[in-house]
């Protein structure tokens, strides 16, 4: 069956797009089409030492996509709790999956329509192919924002973060900042009201028809952290252990994607196995939080400095952007020990921003698109400290 | 940029045209191929302060064609008096008491708009395009001609300037000169202001984004690596 297809575009489709025919403008949008099908047809015939198989950054880029998967759903669920617990209406399993199965898959629509537009007519402009980079980017964005974000607002981050983050610098490979964290410092900065609060992380939320039941409040716990300067122990008396295994599965209220670090570490080894994701930026990024959280449990001058350093782990987008986020291999440092650094300062200054900037609750953002910036200065001095190393040791072998 | 003044030598030129075609491109380069803000990148300080609002910005350009003009004309006619190891100074003193007359016609006759222009009608003084262009043009060139490239060099950077305030006061707050743009019902339909559009990393954006459109329409401008 997919044979006749892939014969059929080949020899009946195709002619049209190649040099002289007919489409041969679009060529590049034809060509993204085939390979999102089928592999791709440049693979080793046989001989020669290099073996090149099929799997192309496409092949890669879903790798990325199925890991976020099990955060996807796990949100979808999350976000139809969160609303039934705040309405204090009943409800089954399936009842809250498909609430917030329908709150979600038009943010994902939007964001791929918005984003894949974008590339495609810059790859007609530029006579390039389409890169697939966006692929992974269109399934981040809706991840790491709150679910009534309303849609024209995603489509215009996306819009925004495709040129401004990559197209400008080239495309896909050539960007210098994580796409979809630009696109929501983007929204984060120009609609503040919709990407914070407390009523933008539950379904139905900012809909006034919406009554909520009593005690509920919808804010996340950065947001309840810093508001209340209180730490976690607030009035309502919820203990830390508890806030920790609800944050850890991700019954709390917050972005999408990442209230639950248990999906979000599925997904982390799904990367780590097939090696996709660095291992190094993981474990430097979270060595270097936890080392935070102990200074400041250290100082302890006000009660968020208090809290624990492995809830900081757990809560707010921490476990997501260090995962899918710092791990993305363009923006990220390109050197082994690089990738230490890196990971360690994403860490230490996510941390550092949410304790000690309340008018910014969400640190990792800010910290992974600064170490962003800095990747290329990183790398720049392990290659100049290395090549020193190198040198010196030449010279003394040529001395002895 | 005031460092490296041109060491241009004045030779004497038979009487030509006020308007010759040589004279026009004085006026004219500025606006496009040689334009201050998108091609020699100065003067960018004030183009990110003062483009919030469009009235901020039509107001800050005419203060700083006021003064260039008037220092260029200033300038040139002393060329020839002024101590070339003392030159900075004088253009200095020239141009702060340019600026000095034009910040107290604001207080005077606009004072809300001096109010929110604060010390950037100051900070003319230091304003890299005109010492730039006193440097580089009005030291070693006649009156009119210098009067021409003063001109040319304001309206260059008044224009990027209007340009980059009527995109962030149109969607930063829907207004353009301070009137209601974007109608009502757009915002009864759920569209809200940008609020990025206010902070000034998006002036240098959307400068960069002029630069972008410029140098894509005019190819000669492109380096060649």
């Amino acid at each position: 069956m997919s044979n006749a297809i892939h014969k059929f575009l080949e020899n009946t489709v195709k002619p049209n797009f190649d040099e002289g025919g007919k489409l041969a403008k679009y060529l590049p949008a034809y060509d993204a089409l085939e390979t999102f099908l089928f592999v791709p047809g440049h693979t080793t015939n046989g001989k020669g030492s290099h073996i090149r198989d099929g799997i192309d950054m496409k092949r890669t880029m879903i790798m990325v996509v199925l890991a976020m998967v099990p955060a996807l759903l796990f949100g979808m669920w999350n976000t139809g709790y969160q609303h039934f617990l705040a309405t204090g209406e009943a409800y089954t399993f399936m009842d809250a999956f498909f609430y917030g199965a329908l709150k979600i898959l038009p943010l994902v629509v939007v964001s791929y329509a918005a984003g894949l537009g974008v590339e495609f007519v810059f790859a007609i402009i530029n006579k390039h192919q389409v890169a697939e980079g966006f692929l992974v980017s269109g399934m981040l964005i809706p991840l790491c924002l709150p679910v009534e974000i309303p849609l024209w607002m995603v489509a215009a981050a996306t819009i925004f973060a495709v040129i401004i983050g990559k197209e400008v610098f080239g495309g896909t490979g050539m960007n210098i900042l994580n796409v979809a964290l630009t696109a929501r410092a983007f929204l984060f900065f120009a609609y503040p009201t919709w990407m914070s609060g407390d009523k933008v992380w539950i379904g139905g939320g900012m809909d006034e028809s919406v009554a909520y039941a009593d005690g509920s409040t919808g804010a996340t716990l950065l947001a309840q952290a810093t508001e209340r300067s209180s730490g976690f122990v607030d009035a309502a008396g919820v203990a830390y252990t508890d806030t920790f295994m609800s944050s850890f599965l991700g019954l709390i209220p917050g972005s999408v994607g990442e209230t639950s670090t248990l999906a979000i570490m599925i997904g982390a080894a799904i990367l780590l196995i097939t090696g996709i994701g660095s291992w190094k930026i993981m474990f430097s990024g979270v060595l270097g939080a936890y080392v935070m959280g102990l200074l400041f449990n250290l100082w302890g001058a006000n009660p968020f400095m208090e809290v624990p350093a492995h809830m900081h782990l757990v809560i707010g987008g921490f476990a997501f952007g260090i995962v899918f986020m710092a791990t993305d291999p363009v923006s990220a440092a390109q050197t082994s020990t690089g990738k230490y650094i890196y990971g360690f300062l994403i860490g230490i200054l996510g941390i550092m921003i949410r304790v000690f900037n309340p008018a910014y609750p969400e640190g990792i953002m800010l910290a992974i698109l600064f170490m962003n910036v800095m990747a290329p200065l990183i790398d720049h001095y392990v290659l100049e400290s290395n090549i020193k190393r190198r040198q010196k040791r030449t010279t003394m072998a040529v001395a002895a | 940029m005031s460092e490296t003044a041109e060491a241009t030598v004045v030779v004497k030129e038979p009487t030509e045209p006020l308007f010759s075609s040589k004279n026009k491109k004085l006026l004219s380069d500025p606006l496009n191929d040689d334009n201050p803000i998108t091609i020699q990148v100065l003067g960018i300080c004030s183009a990110l302060a003062i483009t919030v609002q469009v009235k901020q910005a039509v107001v800050m350009s005419l203060s700083v064609l006021v003064v260039m003009v008037g220092a260029s004309l200033i300038v040139s006619l002393l060329r020839n008096l002024i101590p070339s190891r003392v030159r900075i100074i004088v253009q200095l003193v020239i141009v702060a008491a340019l600026v000095i007359l034009v910040d107290q016609v604001l207080k005077a006759y606009m004072y809300e708009v001096s109010k929110q222009l604060s010390v950037f009608v100051g900070l003319i003084i230091t304003n890299c395009i005109i010492m730039g262009r006193l440097e580089a043009f009005a030291l070693a060139n006649k009156p009119w001609r210098s009067f021409l490239d003063a001109l040319g060099n304001a309206a260059g950077y008044g224009w990027i300037l209007i340009a980059v305030a009527v995109v962030r006061e149109l969607f930063g707050s829907g207004k353009l000169y301070g009137f209601q743009v974007i109608p009502e019902a757009f915002y009864d339909f759920g569209y809200y202001n940008n609020g990025l559009m206010i902070l000034p990393p998006m002036a240098l954006i959307t400068v960069g984004v002029i630069i972008w459109i410029q140098r894509s329409r005019n190819t000669k401008l492109i380096e060649e690596n």
